[in-house]
């Protein structure tokens, strides 16, 4: 049997995993995530001493420390689990994976494991996010001048 | 390749199960039991070493022995370098060869063990393995504590420690013959996707032992095969009538057995090396024992990949070895 034949013998059993409930699911909790931190700027833009652009990264900050907290206390996972991309895509996951990373190499020390180990899974988040604002802020400077 | 083995029995079996395993369908028929990943302990893998330790402890006690009386001892395990079957090892202060075959390891062992057997100088050897949920899922796959949705066709490795003696004296088991299985990849890449990964392996494998033995199907009153979870069970039957041409009624999946198949969290099933063993020892054996089930062939299947392989985009190599057990 050769590995095409093969493939439509397993494709035929095999169910598919993209399902409808699931993209809704992931849309109705990213729109909820969305809607929340919206709240949040308002809530950080009434003080007066704070501007907008600092509430929304005090709003960051926010996610960031309650998904971070979440995933220590242990129920976070089983929420992404059923949130799916929801939860992944904003900055509650990269918060998540951090953390999960740091969790999971708190056993092997300070410095080889936490150290090493703490962006496994975001440092490419990390890597690619920054190289990207060069590229972009380059192109921008270029067309836009700055 | 198959050998006939004539007087090698399994004289005694002990397994310590761990949480999902020991409140599933097997429930009350293990010889001891843990209901937290830790039990106590300060890492996963200090509570699987732990309970391997535990486990091999349990039958010596069973078959009233000491570590001195052991001529030898098999084991294996999913963790890197097989570290918890040499610390466990390192413990019981027994002659010990670690092996690595994931999870078609629990048959590899039958199949070395008993050869070794043959050796006037050897009377009893000891087959273990251990498997451990978060401390396999830390090495194939992401974070404990990283929640991901994983496609339905996963399958959950069994926290579990077995271990079993074989010996030349005359018991109710005797292990009849086994096959060594040949490397198989059909070109699944999917890392979830065990079950499709290993079907054409154990497929093929159990063909090579009928035609080698010059026996069909209907010779066994059941064939088990190691952990290819719900879809892959179909998988194998689907493969063996059409290539072979061979139409399975007394066949299942361990995997399907062993845990409570309502709990959305095991998915398709349990895997790992402790799966079969954990399924066959406690369900099976007692079986054979009071005379229900005469002839048993067992089929461990193991996928051989690591996580460097599946790094570089490779597919997944698979094998199976077979192993016929005879109630006496």
């Amino acid at each position: 049997m050769t590995n095409k034949e093969y493939k439509k013998l397993t494709k035929e059993i095999i169910p598919k995993q993209t399902s409808f409930k699931k993209l809704i699911t992931s849309f109705i909790i990213g729109g909820f995530i969305g809607l929340l931190a919206e709240l949040l700027i308002e809530f950080y833009s009434s003080f007066e001493s704070i501007s907008k652009s600092t509430a929304s990264n005090l709003m960051m900050v926010t996610f960031i420390f309650f998904s971070s907290l979440f995933t220590v206390l242990g129920f976070f996972d089983e929420l992404v689990t059923k949130a799916g991309g929801g939860l992944i895509i904003p900055i509650t996951g990269f918060s998540h994976s951090t953390t999960s990373s740091a969790l999971e190499y708190r056993k092997e020390g300070m410095v080889y494991g936490i150290g090493a180990n703490i962006f496994k899974l975001s440092g490419t988040v990390i890597l690619y996010g920054v190289v990207s604002a060069y590229i972009f802020g380059i192109i921008r400077y270029i067309i836009f001048g700055g | 390749m198959t050998l006939k083995f004539n007087n090698i029995y399994i004289n005694e079996s002990a397994v310590v199960a761990g949480p999902y395993l020991y409140n599933g369908p097997l429930s009350g028929k293990f010889d001891d039991c843990y209901s937290d990943f830790y039990d106590k302990e300060k890492t996963f893998e200090d509570c699987e070493i732990k309970e391997l330790e535990k486990c091999i402890k349990i039958l010596l006690k069973k078959i009233s022995l000491y570590n001195k009386d052991i001529d030898a001892m098999f084991s294996s395990d999913l963790t890197n370098q097989l570290y918890i079957s040499n610390f466990a090892a390192e413990k019981l202060k027994i002659p010990y060869i670690g092996i690595y075959n994931a999870c078609a390891s629990f048959t590899a062992e039958l199949i070395l063990a008993s050869s070794l057997l043959n050796n006037k100088d050897i009377n009893n050897v000891i087959c273990t393995t251990s498997g451990h949920n978060l401390t396999s899922e830390r090495q194939f796959r992401s974070p404990v504590e990283y929640g991901s949705p994983k496609p339905d066709y996963s399958t959950f490795t069994v926290s579990a420690a077995t271990a079993c003696l074989l010996t030349k004296t005359k018991s109710p088991i005797k292990i009849e013959s086994g096959t060594i299985g040949k490397v198989y990849d059909l070109g699944v890449k999917d890392s979830f996707d065990m079950g499709s990964a290993m079907a054409p392996a154990a497929a093929e494998t159990f063909y090579e032992h009928l035609i080698n033995n010059d026996i069909d199907e209907n010779y066994y009153d059941l064939i088990i095969t190691g952990d290819l979870g719900v879809y892959g069970e179909e998988i194998f039957k689907k493969y063996c009538n059409e290539i072979f041409n061979i139409d399975l009624k007394n066949y299942y999946d361990s995997a399907t057995k062993v845990y409570d198949m309502n709990n959305k969290k095991v998915l398709a099933g349990g895997s790992g090396p402790s799966c079969l063993p954990s399924y066959v020892f406690s369900y099976i054996i007692p079986k054979m024992k009071n005379k229900e089930i005469k002839r048993v062939l067992l089929l461990a299947t193991g996928a051989l990949l690591s996580t460097t392989s599946v790094n570089h985009k490779k597919s997944i190599p698979c094998i199976c070895h077979a192993i016929c057990l005879e109630a006496i």
